[in-house]
């Protein structure tokens, strides 16, 4: 009943170990044989289902790594279709390089919670159990909906936003010239077309360029809690990972080791690191630790900089404050559930933005997410360098490009301008779809807002 | 007082206007006993806007309408002043037809075809009130007669609770000074219906001999014209021209200087407007940069002086519309013979129907037309086909039929509607379609006559006649196959003369017609065994044989579709009880009940997961 093949990593690995790449589906044999090389030439199309073959990954003519293939024919499979199942070396970048092979000889990624709704569907999967899928799936959309909150704010968000925009223009503008053709509207010419397809094209080219460099899946503002040794940084820490955990994106495995310290304050994802506490010493080896500690100070995005309500301000905090002016900094004020010795006055001179809290019983948790927001909100953080950061994403994207392209060869082939916009609204839907927007609504939203039209 | 019982019918309609004209007809038409109620015997098919039918899209409707067996096109055609083929040059998807009409005469020719269709009875009566019974519903009239009805179809259009405003004037009143329905309103919503208030508007007629064409740009009729009917074999000439003028400065002067009279500034009105079809000054206010706007000079028929200024709507008072219409050239010295207003009047909220035009709550009601939050003559047509139809298959005892985005226009209205319903009056546009080179307005009769012959609605001998038409499409692809073309110098003479690459060798016709430079037209020269056929066929070839890639990739798109709308939902179904659907989503699939999958995902605030989740349920409870 599912036309569609799709592929996903189902283990969950970090570097080292095995890595297994599932595909499923009608053709999930024959996209295997298009990147799996069998070591004794066997097709993996010819092979008995329960059978295992050792070969080559290979993907536009290179070799990826070696592999073993597990078959499982339908029904007899975890998701009662045609499997198979590539265990490779593992490690974020081969596991996901072989992932893109699979991608690119046809299948689908998998939606959240996918192969578990398909076994269900096939009835590999005991009725009793529907509500249990039903919940996986909905836990899955919702760590999805906060990753795509995070696309909400970044700079990737912007990078689509801007070529979906420049689109969504030409688009309404075809749209209210071919609907409104006795209206004063503005002939489209080929070249406001073809200015804003190469536009496009280049701009969406330099996002997969930057996916392709492999760069690890790092999201969040890079967030530093520094302060004077026993200020309470990891019980900071603590209440604040206690929020909400998990901010995953949603390949599994390439997000463990960051799960660990990335946490949602409110509506922004700080990816937090703990510091050695500051200051001077003799101790070869902490002096590392506390030299790390103040390099990565000025290279943060945000600082949180915390200090002791009961001790009397000292040279070491006049340290951090000195350092926190070059930085979007919230000063914490800790252990407010003890008597105050603090002189605040010479931090507020420092860092507008103070908040008071207990880190032992949670005591001002909700002033501090909400400056987090604000500062977030308005200085302008990058939390990451707008990259695609997962396969559905470079998949949508490099669809948008291809029926850009499409849209150009159209145009320079002398089509009419209709078929040019039914690609160009393709690609739009591709890049929508990241945003879960709907094409058409959008299309005459801006039909009517940008356009003088009426009877 | 006292009623009286005055008869019993398998189908009433209320109102005769274009949705209530298609309903009548076609459930007549199917063998129902049908009545049609009409406040004024002289408003039946009122064109009280633009004296024209057609237009982007809407042409598309009024070709699918015909398609099916429904009257517009054909009367359109009776009446047709001017004809234009919109968008030639845009491309087929949005190639649109559009004729200037003689109002009075349509209002006639529709009348009369009323008056003679068999099983049809036509009424001068203002209803009053609707109550159900255990056998459909009573309508009791202004004159107290009561009528027991199977089903009944309601297309008030602007007549219901109808307002008038012009400036600080404000009336009760329907279109064009006849009186409105003020009963009806109050017995809909003690039914339970969700009634809201829409507002719409229409420009002045101004008296012909007062406006001075001479400096005016004219906009003449395509020769040939087009008819809109399959049907129609001969259309005669084009009868009349349009005109073509500008405002100025002088008239955002005007107008800016009294925006404060208008009603919709004022805050007198609470009805929501149409985004396309703002007032005059709504353009002016909210594109302020715009130098100047184009309008254009329409004659409302050939037994009248009237002239139609399209692009002026108004709701100013009548001396700031005669003041503002005077700045325009041509305008100078214009009389206004019936001056612009807005109307405002009650609807009904879409999402409360089935995509049989039927409501969900109220078994055997339907609504068509303006009454269900559309606009426009063609779309409210193409209601009263698609209400007509069912009820009478309703009462017939037989399954209803939906029209789907991938088989019309009607399709997608329909679907647009009781789906993502209507925060304003809806008006059909090329964009709102996703299978736009699939649903074209060449191609209706091929995609729509098939269903129409089983409906009933479309007559053995016209079915032979399609299925003979669809015989030559084929054997004319075959024969553009199989025949080659020489490299000749004069093929190659013509092939450099359309700037495209010149043959060495010889070529299919079929591989030359591929080739956007070159069309029928151009190798006619060349084409030497070209069969005589039905220029239709020509005009489906071409397009079809150009646009193959494009077509086969949204009849793909159309079969995914298909099969999500194979999975069907319950109709009484409580989603709060599927705990994995987003909060969002429970309440936007209780309020639409969509019908299947498919439906299901074109709602805003449903999102793929908690389609997943759906399919699962489904999958539980099969």
């Amino acid at each position: 009943m599912n036309e569609k093949t799709i592929a996903a990593i189902s283990t969950a690995q970090g570097e080292g170990g095995i890595g297994v790449i599932r595909i499923s589906g009608e053709k999930a044999l024959e996209i295997a044989d298009k990147i799996f090389k069998n070591i004794n030439n066997k097709k993996i199309t010819e092979m008995k289902g329960y059978t295992a073959a050792f070969g080559k990954i290979c993907h536009n003519g290179e070799e990826i790594d070696e592999a073993v293939a597990l078959v499982f024919r339908a029904p007899h499979s975890y998701t009662g279709e045609d499997v198979v199942e590539l265990s490779c070396h593992g490690g974020i970048y081969l596991t996901k390089q072989v992932l893109r092979a699979a991608l690119s000889a046809g299948a689908y990624p998998a939606q959240a919670g996918e192969f578990t709704k398909r076994a269900f569907l096939n009835g590999k999967i005991d009725l009793t159990e529907a509500e249990a899928v039903i919940d996986l799936i909905s836990a899955k959309s919702k760590s999805a909906a906060r990753a795509a909150l995070f696309v909400k704010d970044g700079a990737l968000r912007k990078k689509i936003d801007g070529v979906k925009n420049d689109l969504l223009s030409l688009v309404s503008h075809l749209s209210a010239w071919a609907d409104y053709p006795e209206e004063d509207i503005a002939e489209v010419t080929d070249d406001m077309i073809s200015d804003t397809c190469k536009n496009s094209v280049a701009a969406l080219e330099k996002l997969l360029a930057s996916y392709d460099s492999g760069q690890a899946v790092k999201q969040g503002i890079d967030t530093v809690i520094a302060g004077k040794p026993n200020v309470g940084k990891s019980t900071l820490m603590n209440l604040l990972s206690g929020c909400e955990k998990s901010i995953v994106t949603d390949i599994p495995g390439t997000t463990r080791d960051i799960v660990e310290d990335t946490v949602l304050v409110g509506d922004v994802i700080l990816r937090l690191s703990d510091t050695a506490g500051l200051r001077e010493t003799e101790d070869a080896v902490e002096k590392i630790g506390v030299d790390r500690a103040r390099k990565r100070l000025t290279q943060c995005g945000l600082l949180l900089a915390v200090f002791d309500n009961s001790r009397e301000l000292d040279d070491e905090d006049k340290a951090l404050l000195d350092s926190a002016k070059d930085v979007p900094s919230i000063a914490i004020i800790n252990k407010t559930d003890l008597e105050q010795k603090l002189e605040t006055s010479y931090i507020s001179d420092n860092i507008s933005k103070i908040v008071y809290i207990s880190a032992v019983n949670g005591e001002g948790h909700e002033e501090l997410v909400k400056a987090v927001e604000e500062i977030a909100g308005t200085a302008n953080l990058n939390p990451s360098e707008g990259i695609l950061s997962n396969e559905r994403q470079r998949l949508a994207v490099s669809n948008a490009l291809n029926s850009i392209k499409e849209a150009e060869n159209a145009l320079s082939f002398g089509m009419t301008f209709d078929a040019v916009t039914v690609s160009l609204e393709d690609a739009i839907s591709e890049l929508l779809e990241l945003t879960g927007e709907k094409t058409s609504d959008e299309v005459i939203d801006r039909v009517f807002h940008n356009f003088c039209v009426g009877k | 007082m006292t009623t009286y019982f005055a008869g019993n019918y398998d189908i009433a309609v209320i109102g005769a206007g274009h949705a209530g004209i298609e309903a009548a007809l076609a459930s007549a038409r199917l063998g129902c006993k049908t009545a049609i109620f009409t406040i004024n015997m002289d408003a039946v098919g009122n064109c009280p806007c633009n004296p024209s039918i057609g237009g982007t899209a809407k042409g598309h409707l009024v070709r699918e309408i015909d398609a099916l067996g429904g009257e517009m096109g054909k009367t359109a055609d009776e009446c047709f002043l001017q004809s234009r083929m919109l968008n030639r040059g845009k491309g087929p998807a949005v190639h649109s037809l559009r004729a200037q009409i003689d109002r009075r005469k349509y209002s006639d020719t529709m009348k009369h075809k009323l008056e003679l269709q068999k099983n049809l009875e036509l009424r001068q009566a203002e209803i009053i009130d609707i109550q159900k019974y255990e056998n459909g519903y009573t309508l009791t009239t202004r004159m107290l007669a009561v009528y027991e009805c199977k089903a009944v179809i309601i297309a008030t259009g602007t007549y219901l609770g109808g307002r008038i405003f012009v400036g600080e004037v404000s009336y009760e009143s329907g279109p064009d000074g006849i009186f409105p329905a003020t009963e009806l309103g109050k017995s809909l919503k003690n039914l339970g219906l969700p009634l809201r208030r829409f507002k719409t508007g229409t420009p002045a007629r101004v008296l012909k001999s007062s406006i001075d064409f001479s400096e005016l740009e004219v906009q003449k009729g395509d020769e040939p014209p087009q008819p809109f009917s399959y049907e129609t074999e001969h259309l005669g000439e084009n009868k009349v021209d349009c005109h073509i003028s500008w405002t100025n400065d002088d008239t955002k002067q005007v107008i800016l200087e009294n925006i404060h009279r208008s009603p919709l500034y004022a805050g007198r009105i609470e009805g929501v407007g149409p985004r396309y079809c703002p007032s005059f000054e709504d353009k002016i206010m909210r594109f302020k940069d715009k130098p100047r706007h184009q309008l254009f000079i329409e004659p409302c028929g050939l037994s009248t002086e009237e002239m139609y200024l399209q692009g002026m709507s108004s709701s100013l008072p009548e001396e700031v519309q005669l003041k503002f219409y005077r700045t325009i050239k041509g305008l100078e010295h214009c009389v206004i013979m019936r001056p612009a207003y807005a109307i405002e009047y009650d609807c009904v909220d879409p999402l409360a129907m089935n995509a049989t035009l039927e409501f969900k709550d109220f078994p055997n009601l339907y609504g068509a037309g303006q009454f269900n939050g559309s606009s426009g003559y063609e779309e409210a047509a193409a209601q009263g086909l698609v209400a007509g139809i069912n009820a009478a298959l309703k009462v017939l005892g037989r399954e209803q039929v939906i029209f789907t985005r991938d088989n019309s226009y009607i399709g997608t209205l329909v679907d647009d509607l009781v789906t993502k319903g209507a925060n304003e009056p809806y008006r059909m546009m090329t964009s709102r379609s996703e299978y736009r080179l699939v649903l074209r307005q060449d191609n209706a009769d091929e995609r729509l006559t098939p269903l129409g012959y089983e409906i009933g609605l479309i007559s053995e001998e016209r079915y032979n006649k399609f299925l003979k038409k669809q015989e030559q499409k084929k054997a004319e692809i075959k024969r553009l196959k199989s025949t080659v073309i020489s490299p000749t110098e004069e093929v190659n003479k013509i092939l450099v003369s359309r700037e495209t690459s010149e043959i060495t060798t010889g070529v299919r016709l079929i591989d030359l017609l591929k080739r956007p430079q070159l069309g029928y037209e151009e190798l006619k020269t060349v084409d030497t065994d070209r069969p005589d056929l039905d220029p239709n066929i020509f005009e489906q070839v071409e397009i079809e044989i150009k646009y193959e890639g494009y077509i086969q990739k949204q009849l793909k798109q159309v079969e995914q579709m298909r099969k999500l709308e194979t999975k069907l939902l319950p109709k009484d179904f409580d989603y709060r009880e599927i705990k994995g659907l987003r909060l969002e989503a429970q309440e936007k699939l209780n309020k639409i009940k969509p019908l299947n999958i498919g439906q299901a995902s074109r709602i805003s605030g449903v999102s793929p997961a908690d389609i997943s989740v759906l399919l699962i349920w489904l999958a539980q409870n099969k």
